[in-house]
């Protein structure tokens, strides 16, 4: 144990670490807007009257969540150039990370519209609202609020897998934080820091989700 | 079967149903429903639990699908379509049994969003008119509060005060008090009383019978999906024609 600990290389690439952590802000954020769009619109289409939309919902909600992640943006960056669809690896990062942890949201997202009761819907079109103005003006919002837990800690996670699109080199935290360790062979020092910036962000986040849901579901309920 | 319609009758019913059957896969939740509703008039629909009396009103702004027969609200023919039944339900407003009022909005909100999204009226108008009904079933004060913060019976009032904001012109009330406790009960009779004195034609799921006295044209009484007997409230419980009536009245009036 005469392993002396040396932060010099770590002090040296902190701005390059701190720009990373922008980019892995940046993916999750952008992750994050496309699963909810994909969640609230894989939602919608799951409740169509029309049975193939459904399906194909239901077909994209097991796929993805029966496959790793790490298959998924490499299928992205390297398959599917095969068929003439090349992206740069962060818009790469950002699909596949929406598309996980829209798939994910999908089944969440739709546990909180069956829990609103049923009345909220019936009282939507006895007004003479249509059914699409009753969901996105009477359903969704206390749908959401039902769920919002469990939603952001998907979101959390789907923050933390960030680090997974290292793997095709998409400019984040960990990728930048290897590049660091492969130069200086300070292991320990490089990624003690790096856990360090992963909980600052994730702490960040929790903060912005708890204070949303502060002024969007501030409504009382019994 | 009509004969007791009174004088309150005019040329063109508000509401009519004719010959309305619905299914449940092979139960039959209503039988041959018919029946018409003047502009203005008052009809209290009773019967025991299962008759199809929720279920018949609930046919009239089509929130359930009949198989057979024919209604008429206002003119319209109401449909299959989604026109037809957007039309209809514009003009006819109905309030549940456990109030549905919209929890993320408050009391204005609830009463300004149909008006808005639905018939497109702008702000200003729509909440002017909303105060007024606020005003009117007596919460106004209680306007910027959260459904949540209101007892059952304020909540029923604004329920009512909402559909009325879309200038409906009949109500349908699906068992209002039924979910109220019992000194709730009176505040909604009395706002339903003083609806029905301003002349709305009014359809009443309810087992009320003191507010049918006083208020309804008619009793309608409902038995396994059929119309029964129908009849002027005073010959509807001095002198009722059907055993079922009769054991009906029994058990209800027995209670109180």
């Amino acid at each position: 144990m005469n392993y002396t600990l040396d932060f010099t290389p770590v002090i040296e690439g902190l701005p390059n670490l701190l720009w990373a952590c922008l980019g892995t802000f940046t993916l999750a954020i952008c992750g994050m807007l496309l699963a909810i769009a994909i969640g609230i619109g894989g939602v919608i289409l799951r409740q169509s009257p029309f049975k193939p939309l459904r399906w194909l919902v239901i077909g994209f909600v097991e796929l993805i969540r029966n496959t790793p992640f790490l298959v998924q943006i490499f299928f992205i960056y390297f398959a599917l150039p095969l068929a003439g669809i090349r992206l740069d690896p962060t818009p790469t990062a950002i699909i596949a990370l929406g598309i996980n942890g829209g798939a994910y949201a999908i089944e969440i997202i739709r546990g909180g519209v069956q829990s609103i009761s049923k009345g909220q819907r019936e009282a939507g079109l006895a007004l003479g609202l249509h059914e699409a103005q009753v969901f996105r003006l009477i359903i969704l919002k206390p749908a959401l609020r039902a769920i919002y837990p469990s939603l952001t800690s998907q979101f959390i996670l789907l923050t933390l897998t960030t680090s997974i699109a290292s793997a095709i080199s998409a400019y984040e935290l960990t990728s930048v934080s290897q590049r660091i360790e492969s130069d200086s062979f300070r292991s320990f020092e490089v990624y003690f820091t790096v856990t360090a910036f992963y909980f600052v962000i994730s702490w960040v986040m929790m903060r912005v989700f708890a204070l949303f849901s502060s002024r969007y579901f501030s409504y009382p309920v019994r | 079967m009509n004969q007791t319609i009174n004088s309150a009758m005019t040329t063109e019913p508000m509401i009519s149903l004719s010959g309305v059957e619905k299914w449940y896969g092979a139960f039959k939740a209503l039988d041959n429903i018919n029946m018409s509703v003047a502009k203005g008039e008052k009809i209290v629909l009773c019967g025991p639990s299962g008759s199809g009396k929720s279920t018949l009103i609930r046919c009239i702004n089509h929130l359930e699908a009949y198989q057979k027969g024919d209604i008429h609200v206002g003119g319209i023919m109401l449909g299959h379509g989604s026109k037809t039944i957007d039309a209809v339900r514009r003009e006819v407003g109905m309030v549940f049994q456990q109030f549905n009022l919209f929890p993320h909005l408050t009391v204005l909100q609830n009463c300004m969003l149909a008006p808005m999204k639905a018939l497109g009226l702008d702000k200003a108008q729509t909440e002017d008119r909303a105060r007024q009904l606020l005003e009117r079933v007596k919460i106004s004060e209680q306007a910027d509060k959260y459904p949540a913060q209101l007892s059952g019976g304020q909540q029923q009032r604004v329920a009512i005060a909402r559909a009325l904001c879309m200038r409906p012109k009949a109500m349908l009330f699906d068992e209002p008090t039924s979910a109220l406790d019992p000194e709730m009960v009176k505040e909604v009779l009395d706002t339903m009383i003083s609806l029905a004195e301003e002349g709305m034609t009014m359809i009443c799921v309810t087992h009320e019978m003191g507010f049918a006295r006083q208020v309804a044209d008619r009793v309608i009484f409902m038995a396994s999906g059929a119309i029964v007997e129908e009849a002027p409230p005073a010959e509807f419980f001095s002198n009722p024609q059907h055993e079922r009536t009769r054991k009906f009245l029994g058990e209800i009036l027995g209670r109180h």
